[in-house]
């Protein structure tokens, strides 16, 4: 318990930036109109793809002896790759629907 | 010098998803909102490239390389109808890649280190979950997985054993690999216990859920780097994420708790030995519906997952234009939950080119009913289920529906009598304004265009 406290405290800005960063992510999206909302969960979806850049960073500095890891490490990459790049794309075509072009088709 | 430029790649990818995420949220900017929080993405991912020491370059691009042929095929593969399940199977591969890095990193860490070691744990807990969760909401949505009744205690009791075999772990003083392979296990059978007993119906909110909980662990696994980036994010996909979850159950009348907590098969029971008895509903062939429809002056049209199964959206846009020459004005009353998402209605109706200001969302479509000579309910049940107004011990009762058997005339197109996606009977069907027209909707409205064009 008392490694956990000294962690938040060491880690200050940390912490600071989390709470902060609640907020910005509720004050963002407050104003969302009912059509927005699957595109919108969408988009969220393939922003948490972020994680990629700690799979890279996993991958890149595992022992390339360390088989397990790299093969644990590989499939991180890959499957927040499957996040990022599926979730934008997804995205994008729900909204390519919302474009007003008449005598589309 | 390599060093602060990463830093500030990182500070300008959380501006992209910050602006990214604003823009998204207004119909004329999002397409602009989704291609600069992409711009932040690839930002980020180039600076991560820049990392000091970085090994196994090969194998990280062939990674990257793989994950975006299979992201960019099924996402353009994918039927309009499976987009939800997609999400959530993107969703789950973000929460596995979280515990992976996870479980990699608990070989290389301090055992002294607690506070980090904490972070982990949470890390390798909260992405166990939401990859498991968001596999079986997927299953759900695509009708594979059925309902199945799982004792709350029981799904809480091992979520609980998981969190002791961690604290345990943090404690133990020495590495503890297998142990660390045990709460993970735990965790994902967590994931399955919480989604497995929660109605089909409610998996837009689930889903929206987990995906939350997808953030926080990126948000985690940023602590755990000291990584900015990802915490910043992760939290502002987390928040955001919460916020949209209590978005949906408002729109459905239901408190969250509600939802994740009692499933929807405990109360039905109750009300399905009262209502029915011998009722018949009443069938209507496609000519007299061409009638009923050329010569009214207001028709609505409620559309519900039956169109987006049947892919009859371009049909209903076909019938509404033919109507509209006739001198019939057509709108559409979209129920905020119709469909598997909130908003699944108008994203496929704009697929057809169904112009906006003709979706007429549910609260001011309740105030024209009343003077609405033709509803035409398309592939949709609960949505429209009085039961919700007027049955206390209905599963669905307070959720607020579209008041159709207030118009004049009702038609319901719908495969066969079957019950809706919460399982329940509809006393719509029985009313003596409606009738029933059953088939594919796709082909009845086909078949509609052409009675009224030969009129």
């Amino acid at each position: 318990m008392e490694a956990i406290i000294d962690y938040i405290s060491v880690n200050q800005q940390e912490f600071y930036i989390f709470i902060l960063a609640i907020f910005v992510g509720i004050e963002v999206i407050s104003k969302v109109p009912t059509v927005l909302h699957t595109p919108l969960m969408s988009g969220s979806n393939a922003l948490s793809g972020v994680v990629i850049v700690g799979s890279i960073i996993v991958l890149g500095k595992t022992d390339p002896a360390n088989y397990l890891g790299l093969v644990l490490g590989f499939l991180a990459v890959l499957l927040a790759t499957l996040n990022v790049v599926g979730g934008f794309a997804v995205t994008n075509r729900m909204l390519e629907m919302f474009k007003k072009k008449p005598g589309k088709k | 010098m390599i060093l602060q430029l990463i830093d500030i790649c990182y500070l300008v990818a959380v501006v992209l998803f910050i602006l990214g995420i604003k823009l998204m949220s207004h119909p004329e900017s999002a397409r602009k909102g989704n291609s600069i929080a992409l711009a932040g993405m690839i930002l980020a991912i180039v600076a991560s490239f820049l990392t000091p020491g970085l090994n196994n370059i090969a194998l990280i691009l062939i990674a990257i390389a793989l994950g975006t042929v299979g992201g960019l095929y099924s996402a353009k593969t994918v039927q309009m109808t499976a987009m939800p399940q997609l999400v959530s199977f993107f969703n789950g591969m973000g929460g596995a890649a979280a515990a992976l890095i996870g479980l990699v990193e608990y070989g290389d860490l301090p055992v002294s280190d607690t506070g980090k070691g904490a972070v982990l744990m949470a890390s390798l807990i909260i992405g166990s979950v939401s990859f498991s969760g968001s596999m079986i909401a997927m299953g759900k949505l695509q009708g594979v997985i059925k309902d199945i009744r799982v004792n709350k205690i029981l799904a809480f009791i091992v979520l609980g054993f998981s969190i002791a075999l961690a604290v345990y772990v943090l404690n133990a003083g020495e590495a503890q690999p297998l142990l660390v392979y045990g709460l993970v296990l735990l965790a994902l059978i967590y994931g399955l216990l919480f989604v497995y007993p929660i109605g089909g119906a409610d998996m837009p909110v689930v889903i929206s859920l987990l995906n939350s909980l997808t953030g926080v662990t990126a948000a985690t696994t940023g602590l755990l780097y000291d990584n900015k980036v990802m915490l910043m994010g992760g939290i502002l996909v987390g928040s955001a994420g919460l916020l949209l979850t209590l978005l949906m159950a408002k729109a459905m009348n239901r408190s969250v708790s509600n939802i994740l907590f009692t499933s929807f098969g405990s109360a039905s029971g109750v009300s399905a030995a009262g209502a029915d008895g011998d009722q018949v509903a009443k069938e209507i062939n496609t000519y007299d519906s061409a009638i009923l429809l050329a010569y009214a002056k207001r028709v609505v049209v409620v559309p519900g997952y039956g169109l987006a199964v049947a892919q009859a959206q371009h049909a209903v846009h076909d019938l509404e234009k033919i109507l509209e020459e006739k001198g019939v004005e057509v709108t559409y009353g979209i129920h905020p939950v119709a469909g598997r998402m909130p908003g699944h209605m108008n994203v496929l109706l704009a697929e057809s080119d169904v112009s906006y200001d003709k979706l007429i969302e549910m609260e001011d479509m309740n105030e024209q009913l009343p003077n609405t000579d033709v509803v035409m309910v398309i592939g949709a049940n609960d949505v429209v289920n009085p039961a919700a107004n007027d049955d206390p011990s209905s599963p669905i009762y307070g959720m607020p529906i579209l008041e159709v058997n207030r118009a004049t005339n009702v038609i319901v197109i719908k495969r066969s009598m079957s019950s809706g996606y919460a399982g329940i009977q509809n006393a719509l069907f029985f009313d003596p304004k409606t009738r029933m027209l059953f088939g594919d909707a796709k082909k009845v409205l086909n078949g509609l265009v052409s009675e009224v064009k030969n009129m």
